[in-house]
């Protein structure tokens, strides 16, 4: 560490620093993001779809047991719709719980998709239950979720 | 007596120090097993699939710089008619005319500025990263296989020594956790084998692809040592250790690792 | 120039639901990641994806920040017929960079 002569004595001394581990000397340096709450998705979700109803059901998730690294999270949803004219899913919207922002993603299908099932990688920003909505061509709400737990990298290095 | 008891003094030391490696012991504990071997299925799933795994996106990308002719130089594939493979599995190597140690990248930039008349290309630039995973990802499939007798006889010693020593505020060398304490866990992770056959790599942590230098600087920094210069001699000696240490194994590049 | 990789069946019989894969370079960057100097790195994100199927948009998708780095879809459409099928992506600062291959419907 460098010389500071004109400073106040530092709290700590730099070997008790060292013997509660650098990452406290991290913490103190990077300021935490805000998290998102389930109130956020709820927000999210008002403002996608207003205050309709949103059943749980016919949308399935899949996320690993264990996301090795949360930058980059394997994911599939998959709804169950014939994928008709008539009857189809419209747009599918995914929400985290605890991402500093709960929008994660949306994607718009229709009839030509013929199958409703999209996969891509997300960040998580920690331990969460992602969710997803499907909205139908007859304007209903579904919705499915999966837990993950989130781990860090084993040597962090910033 | 005084001989007796400096003697005595002398084997203290020795005793107290890391075990010498001997020759014949590079395979940790006889079981050599890929990284890819601790990664959960759905990253190999990701490894395994050419579409998913985005370190072909550089893979891709070193193609088209293999066979671009820039600034009227001639093009990698005009002399490399049918291609690299094989090579990448024999690296890090001696260079005959220059007797240096050479690894992939060193190679691609010497290259480029002896026979290209192209400058060399910076360290884990995309163009670089992409001619290196390009040429890697012609030996996949094919086992490690590097020389380290002869000329390459000081280097392999040089690197295994670096492996074998203490470093950084953790006090720890490469060997504690890859050989002695591979398989266990460091918080939430499995320590690997620590072997380079897969690199560069789509590390998960990085978010991007880079090379076997930039891991061991994360390693360095992981045990906080202050970690060498990309393109170091020692670092380029350790890669032909752990290329060794990796006899028998696939190439893999570009693989997913986390 | 972002690199792009395309998986699109070469062809297919009519009617039959194809699985499509893209995958494209881009670091996504989130907005909420520092620098060596503790700068705050800005955001840098694609926020919109579509498949066009002989220019009609058969699926889209927008894009937040955590959409993974070198962002991956797989998604299907039905083969209605032989045509050209177009992959966009556009970013937060309107950037746009596309590629497309070929379907023959028998």
């Amino acid at each position: 560490m460098p010389d500071h002569p004109a400073q106040p004595p530092m709290m700590f001394s730099r070997r008790s620093l060292i013997r509660l581990g650098t990452g406290s000397v991290l913490i103190a340096a990077t300021p935490l993001p805000v998290f998102a709450t389930p109130n956020d998705v709820k927000a999210a979700q008002q403002e996608l779809f207003g205050s309709r109803v949103i059943r749980e059901g016919r949308v399935t998730l899949k996320l690993p047991a264990i996301a090795e690294n949360g930058y980059s999270v394997p994911f599939s949803v998959e709804v169950d719709s014939p994928m008709t004219e008539d009857d189809h899913v419209r747009q599918i919207a995914i929400f985290s719980p605890r991402n500093p922002i709960a929008n994660v993603a949306r994607f718009q299908l229709g009839p030509r998709a013929g199958r409703s099932a999209v996969t891509t990688r997300v960040r998580l920003g920690g331990t969460q239950a992602v969710q997803a909505v499907a909205e139908m061509s007859d304007g209903s709400l579904w919705s499915g979720s999966a837990r993950t737990v989130v781990t860090l990298a084993a040597c962090v290095v910033l | 007596m005084i001989r007796l008891s400096l003697a005595l003094v002398f084997a203290a030391l020795l005793a107290a120090c890391s075990p010498a490696p001997t020759a014949g012991t590079d395979s940790p504990a006889g079981n050599v097993r890929s990284g890819y071997t601790f990664l959960t299925a759905e990253t190999q799933a990701m490894q395994d699939d050419s579409f998913a795994n985005p370190g072909f996106l550089w893979v891709d990308r070193g193609a088209a710089l293999f066979e671009a002719r820039l600034n009227h130089a001639p093009s990698c594939a005009s002399c490399h008619t049918t291609g690299l493979a094989g090579i990448a599995a024999t690296y890090p190597a001696i260079d005959e005319a220059s007797g240096d140690l050479l690894n992939l990248e060193g190679r691609i930039n010497q290259c480029r500025v002896r026979h290209q008349n192209l400058p060399a290309l910076d360290f884990e630039s995309d163009d670089l990263l992409a001619l290196t995973a390009f040429i890697a990802n012609q030996s996949a499939g094919m086992p490690v296989s590097v020389s380290t007798d002869g000329a390459a006889a000081p280097h392999y010693r040089n690197g295994r020594d670096y492996f074998f020593t203490r470093r950084g505020q953790f006090n720890l060398s490469c060997h504690q956790c890859h050989d002695k304490n591979a398989g266990k866990r460091l918080r939430g992770d499995t320590i690997s084998q620590g072997h380079g056959n897969g690199f560069p790599a789509y590390r998960l942590e990085w978010q991007t692809l880079g090379s076997l230098q930039r891991r061991i600087r994360d390693c360095d920094s992981g045990v906080r040592a202050e970690p060498k210069a990309f393109g170091d001699p020692t670092y380029i000696d350790l890669e032909l250790y752990l290329s060794s240490r990796a006899s028998g194994l696939d190439v893999e590049s570009p693989a997913i690792r986390r | 120039m972002a690199s792009i990789r395309l998986s699109v069946p070469k062809t297919a019989m009519k009617g039959e639901i194809i699985e499509l894969k893209a995958l494209i370079q881009h670091p996504m960057e989130s907005g909420y990641r520092r620098g060596s100097r503790g700068e705050q790195i800005p955001r840098n994100i694609i926020t919109r994806f579509e498949c066009l199927y002989d220019g009609e948009v058969v699926f889209s998708a927008d894009f937040h920040p955590a959409i993974a780095a070198d962002p991956f879809l797989t998604f299907y459409t039905r083969a209605v017929g032989s045509g050209t099928l177009a992959f966009r992506w556009t970013d937060q600062h309107g950037e746009m960079w596309s590629d497309s291959a070929t379907l023959t419907v028998t």
